[in-house]
């Protein structure tokens, strides 16, 4: 038979042997932070504990031996890069894995989760980075779904009393007779929040939950949370934010590969320190990029109207332009128009109105095709579903681009000869780890094939780089290797057209910034003058004021 | 609220986990054994029939490949199974899925049989071009009949499986319209057939092959079948156009963001792949059947579909495949006249092996384990 029985021991076995592996860890130091000698605490302060945690992927450890503990009250932030096994430890404590090793204690009483019922049951709630709402249900309809109490009666007024109690207890704003397609991505998380205290959480999971906000958007989020451990409950905060941290955490559990580097209180901690934890190795915050004057303009785009998927206007008139030498920032949060914006710049989505200009030259309504021949580079949302070809090989990924054209092409017939070694080059040129060019590009991290996109887009010295989303979902390592690139490629002459949700990226890359609110912009501004809390305001829909329009103009003519 | 799962005791479960890489051996050893798990499972099924599995599958082995004649005839038979299934593995290789190679067939066996019966006397064609015209007209009229699910899935996003299938019936109902009344052989004492084509333009039988005995029915069909595996592979890793269908049908999505023609393409492949299909008719009705009649596949365009899927949508495995299943239908047939069984038996053993095979295809994606 083909089967392959792996067998494992079990937990059960395993946590009542002593691990000679494992160096006995010291509850109180844990509990207060490993630097500091504050008096010890009563076990009955401690409302989760997760001890010795393995949890196996195949050809990964996620959780190795993870030790966490989080008190009653308190705001605990999980800290880590992607893959450090944050969510998997979070998924474990909401009843979605079940670990191969380790025990839960949650207020002292051991609990084995078979699903997120039973967490549920035992007073865990998650809020989920994608939300889990049904967006054409109203808001009371998705809190008791699901629930069975009282058995077969529907009683929404019921519903509605309590979500109106808890908005008012916590400052969570919300009309419990909307539907979650009228709500703001704010408002549905406030939604996922009263789900989980409605099921009677008192410990609270929260996944990246400011990746959806904007800066003022996250105001609300923390004041909120802030009364919710005042009243006792315990919040559980991923981040790999190392700002966010700073501000909202009571302590932090800080995860490298799999395992625990420290838990320590927030005070003793600088965001030099716990970000050096969290990486392994000092980090740089800022990358040089040196001042160059922007060359001959290479992309304009004058007026530009475009209709979302569902033919609802996506951009409503949108002005700007690219020059040589020049990161343009799109900010804004998801879901205004940038992928929109992005597709119609590439000649994926049909344009209304408006015009394009690629170095002069109309394209409004150029096919992809002559778009990429133009010179015209990709980064795609979505490496995965735009960006690749899972189940073919690096080789095969590295053409996509330039297939049609020699020397890849002879005439009709592809010259796999040349493929081949075209692919080594690039491999060794923009540093992708792989076994072989043979490798699928589904077996890659998602660095790797963030490389190895770069090097299938960046070899053909592209004029102009529509950039989404660079960085989403990469670690601190790849991130500054793909920003630098970047900006390598702004210092040789490319405009860069860059649209990204992380803020920290626009300000940091960018040398101009507009802000895009419901397919408008609602101002421009030079990266070295711009101010967090005006760009957040603008985000919310709030136009520039007077003088700084003026500005806009000018730089459009 | 249950208490029971906050108790220690946890039974032992299952579960799949999905393997990052395949052993080569399994790829190998996976499908064995699901030939021989569905042959396990026919033979309960033949004992319930009152005769020895073990006997049966002996009767049918020898009957198809024991002998002579018996390879002859399964090879007559795979030859409408290998250019049928090319035609389907081409389709299925976008992630486009072709049902309709039945109709492609028939209209391909129409067309065909159009220019034999009535062009080449008419106009006196020496018979080496009327057998090429056949050829084409086959492959026009298959690619065109491919060509119209093509069209509905590319411009207007109709289902292609639906269209397809529904245009089988119509196809059929078409060409047995001129079977039975418009071309219907008046000499033919009432059987729903043609005249047959003149013996100049049948297919030529392959005689110089040896081994095979004296008057088998073995024609040039497979020559043309080997020959079109050999170009479609060739298509398929060596030209821009045989990477744009890998990539569509790996990540349509890809392909739309690299500029690649997608519509275009769709409507080609589905042309591509009704052509072969028209092809397997002309072979059929030109190299065996020698006239167009009731009867003439034995639904070889359904069973081309099991044929692809086998083959794992590869040229050269679609030829092996359908030489094995070419060997069902003769020990089919076999079974039926020594072992008293029932023809049938040869439909339920496809089906156990396709059903076997595709389940277990998960593992060799994926691993089970016990916790």
């Amino acid at each position: 038979m083909g089967l392959v029985f792996v067998w494992r021991s079990s937990p059960f076995l395993v946590s009542c042997l002593p691990n000679p592996y494992q160096p006995q860890i010291d509850t109180h130091s844990l509990l207060n932070g490993t630097r500091m000698n504050a008096p010890s605490l009563q076990p009955s302060q401690i409302a989760v504990e997760m001890r010795d945690i393995v949890k196996r992927f195949p050809g990964v450890v996620a959780n190795d031996h993870v030790t966490f503990l989080a008190r009653r009250g308190e705001i605990h932030a999980l800290l880590g890069e992607n893959g450090a096994g944050k969510s998997t430890l979070m998924n474990i404590l909401s009843g979605l894995y079940t670990p191969e090793e380790g025990k839960i204690l949650i207020n002292g009483r051991e609990v084995i989760f078979h699903s997120p019922k039973d967490a549920i049951e035992a007073g865990v709630g998650m809020v989920h980075q994608h939300f889990r709402l049904v967006p054409t249900l109203t808001v009371v309809e998705n809190v008791v779904l699901g629930l069975d109490d009282p058995k077969f009666r529907l009683n929404l007024e019921n519903a509605k009393a309590q979500i109106r109690a808890l908005s008012e207890q916590y400052g969570l704003k919300i009309d419990p007779d909307a539907f979650i397609w009228q709500l703001s991505v704010g408002e549905q998380q406030r939604v996922e929040i009263i789900k989980a205290l409605y099921r009677g959480a008192q410990i609270l999971i929260l996944d990246e939950p400011t990746a959806v906000l904007t800066p003022q958007e996250t105001e609300e989020l923390f004041k909120t949370l802030r009364s919710m451990a005042e009243k006792g409950h315990t919040l559980i905060f991923i981040s790999h934010k190392l700002d966010e941290v700073m501000a909202i955490a009571d302590r932090v559990t800080v995860l490298r590969q799999g395992r625990v580097v420290a838990t320590v209180n927030i005070e003793e901690v600088t965001k030099e320190k716990l970000a050096e934890m969290m990486v392994g190795r000092p980090v740089i915050f800022r990358i040089d990029k040196p001042t160059i004057v922007p060359g001959k303009e290479v992309l304009r785009v004058e007026n530009l109207h475009v209709r979302n998927d569902k033919g609802l206007p996506a951009l409503n008139g949108i002005s700007f332009i690219v020059r040589e030498h020049e990161i343009v920032g799109i900010a804004g949060v998801s879901g205004n128009g940038q992928a929109e914006l992005a597709e119609a710049l590439y000649g994926l989505r049909p344009i209304e109105e408006g015009r394009l200009y690629l170095y002069g030259r109309e394209i409004t309504h150029a096919s992809t095709r002559d778009i990429i021949r133009e010179g015209v580079a990709q980064i795609p949302e979505d490496r995965h579903k735009e960006g690749s070809l899972g189940n073919m090989s690096l080789s095969e990924n590295l053409i996509m681009k330039n297939y049609r054209r020699k020397p890849v092409a002879r005439g009709p017939l592809i010259d796999w000869h040349y493929v081949r070694q075209f692919a080594r080059d690039l491999v060794k040129r923009f540093n992708i780890m792989a076994p072989s060019i043979q490798t699928k590009a589904r077996l890659l991290s998602g660095g790797n094939l963030q490389k190895l996109i770069l090097a299938r887009e960046l070899s053909s010295d592209p004029g102009l780089i529509i950039a989404m989303h660079p960085t989403q979902g990469l670690d601190v390592g790849a991130t500054e290797a793909v920003r630098k690139q970047l900006i390598e490629e702004r210092n040789k002459g490319a405009g860069i057209l860059l649209i990204s949700e992380d803020l920290d990226e626009v300000m940091q890359l960018s040398d101009r910034i507009l802000v895009i609110y419901e397919g408008e912009i609602m101002g421009e501004v030079p990266a070295d003058k711009a101010d967090r809390n005006e760009i957040g305001l603008m985000m919310a829909g709030q136009r520039l004021s007077a003088n700084h329009e003026q500005h806009t103009v000018n730089s459009v003519q | 609220m249950s208490r029971s799962s906050f108790s220690s005791y946890r039974p032992p479960r299952l579960s799949l986990e999905r393997r990052l890489t395949t052993p080569w051996w399994l790829s190998w050893v996976i499908p064995i054994l699901s030939v021989a798990l569905a042959m396990l499972v026919g033979a309960v099924i033949i004992a319930s029939q009152g005769v020895n599995p073990w006997e049966a599958y002996r009767a049918m082995f020898e009957g198809a490949f024991g002998s002579g004649y018996g390879i002859s005839e399964t090879l007559v038979k795979a030859i409408p199974l290998m250019l049928a299934g090319l035609g389907v593995s081409v389709a299925f290789r976008m992630k486009l899925w072709n049902i309709g190679a039945e109709g492609q067939l028939w209209m391909g066996a129409w067309a065909a049989a159009g220019v034999g019966l009535f062009l080449y006397p008419a106009w006196n064609l020496p018979p080496w071009l009327a057998i090429f015209l056949m050829m084409l007209a086959a492959i026009v009229a298959g690619g065109l009949w491919g060509a119209i699910p093509g069209l509905l899935k590319g411009v207007l996003q109709v289902n292609e499986i639906i269209t397809s299938l529904m245009l089988n019936y119509v196809a059929i109902s078409w060409v047995l319209y001129f079977v039975d009344i418009l071309w219907r052989d008046p000499g033919g004492l009432g059987f729903p057939n043609t005249a047959p084509l003149d013996k100049a333009i049948w297919l030529p039988k392959l005689t110089w092959i040896p081994l095979l005995p004296r008057g088998h029915r073995v024609h040039a069909g497979l020559l043309l079948a080997i020959l079109a595996a050999v170009l479609l592979w060739f298509l398929l890793n060596r030209t821009k156009w045989g990477y744009e269908v890998r990539v569509i049908g790996e990540n349509p999505d890809a392909a739309r963001h690299a500029g690649m023609p997608i519509v275009r393409n769709i409507v080609l492949v589905m042309m591509l792949s009704g052509a072969l299909a028209g092809l397997a008719g002309m072979a059929e009705m030109a190299g065996v059947a020698h006239r167009l009649q009731r009867g003439l596949s034995p639904n070889y365009g359904y069973t081309a579909i099991l044929v692809a899927w086998l083959a794992k949508l590869n040229p050269f495995g679609v030829l092996l495949v359908a030489v094995l299943f070419g060997g069902l239908l003769v020990a089919g047939d076999q079974i039926q006249l020594t072992m008293n069984l029932p023809r049938s038996i040869s439909d339920i053993l496809q089906g156990l092996i396709l059903f076997f095979v595709l389940g277990g295809e998960v593992f060799s994606r994926y691993r089970i384990r016990i916790r």
